[in-house]
């Protein structure tokens, strides 16, 4: 048992250590071992030396790579070879694509935002698979969780709709649209322009990525506490059976929970990234 | 000289992320309350209600998850 927590933990427990034991064997140090910032972080698993830089490829590196495989394993199988009658897993890539066009793309940029759809659609569905790697057997856990990842995707969409709102209304009257929207006092600019831009420089892209990570972060601490929790407890005492169970029946509606809320976030990741891209198409905002 | 009259103990951490949350989920409430008000009184609607619903419920959410991420951070 004291081995299973401490695999599970990582350390900070000694061996032999239950709650009923707490008092007499262990009078201190063996509290419950609250998991911390310490699960996100992982032993390189290969490490090389390429071109001047050191390579430390861990678990969540690995788990991205699987993710773009999977990804492109079902793009491929979904849409390669399209049937007239569907076949099982091209109706359902075909499902996808009508939710991203009907109820992201159009819904939010219109018929103009029909060439966005194929970027959308591959945000969409790489956040979702980074994220529900959280719940998945053996990779249990989000690499979008740590912050390069999100910053990343967020990087990318901040650089699309800056160069489409520069294309689309010039590089001059891109910002100044952003900074003076029509129809606002002389007197409020003054306060306006300056949020304006920042909101629209800086607060979009972070918030976008802090958003997702901050999500995933604390969903994985949220599983992680009541797993730890379900492993602690276990003994044949009254408060061992009901705590142990408890966070056990807890553990399995939180994985629920955590599906719902790793779809969510990606469907509010593309939703805000079409924003954005809207935002950047319309001239006279 | 200023004498002690009440103290916080504790993961300071956890009682700023509980402050943090105070506004959000006020904001949170409002936002959804609201839009299932108006998803109810126009239904045709329901697209462009949930859209901006959902924007405004992240623009929200970002103040709790940043008072989340915060002590992670600073500590």
């Amino acid at each position: 048992m004291a081995d299973l927590i401490t695999t599970t933990v990582g350390s900070g427990v000694p061996p032999g250590c239950h709650l009923e034991t707490k008092s007499e064997q262990f009078p201190d140090g063996c509290g419950f071992p609250a998991p911390g910032v310490d699960i996100f972080q992982f032993e390189p698993i290969v490490s090389f030396h390429l071109f001047g830089i050191d390579f430390n490829i861990g678990k969540p590196i690995l788990i991205v790579f699987i993710c773009s495989v999977l990804m492109l394993l079902f793009f491929f199988f979904a849409f390669a070879k399209p049937k007239l009658v569907p076949t099982k897993i091209q109706s359902l890539g075909e499902l996808a694509y009508t939710f991203i066009r009907d109820q992201i793309s159009r819904e939010t940029i219109g018929k103009a935002g029909d060439k966005f759809i194929p970027f959308l659609f591959t945000l969409f569905f790489f956040v979702f698979f980074m994220n529900v790697m959280g719940i998945i057997p053996f990779a249990q856990f989000p690499p979008s969780a740590l912050f390069v990842y999100p910053v990343m995707l967020a990087m990318m969409v901040w650089v699309t709709y800056m160069y489409i709102g520069m294309k689309k209304q010039g590089p001059v009257k891109f910002f100044t649209n952003m900074m003076f929207p029509p129809g606002v006092p002389k007197g409020v600019l003054g306060i306006l322009a300056p949020i304006e831009f920042l909101s629209n420089i800086l607060v979009r892209p972070f918030t976008l990525a802090v958003r997702l990570m901050a999500n995933m972060f604390a969903g994985h601490l949220l599983l992680t506490v009541f797993i730890v929790a379900s492993v602690y407890l276990m003994s044949f005492t009254a408060v061992g059976i009901i705590g142990s169970t408890a966070s056990f029946v807890m553990t399995v509606i939180m994985t629920a929970f955590e599906f719902m809320i790793e779809a969510l976030q990606a469907y509010i990741f593309t939703l805000l990234t079409a924003s954005y891209i809207a935002g950047s198409l319309v001239n006279e905002h | 000289m200023l004498s002690l009259i009440a103290e916080v103990s504790g993961n300071l951490g956890a009682v700023g992320y509980g402050l943090a949350a105070i506004g959000p989920g006020i904001g949170i409430g409002l936002i959804f309350g609201n839009g299932v008000q108006a998803i109810a009184r126009q239904p045709e609607a329901y697209g462009v209600i949930r859209q901006n619903m959902f924007i405004g419920f992240a623009l929200a959410e970002a103040l709790a998850l940043l008072g989340f991420v915060a002590p992670f951070v600073f500590s």
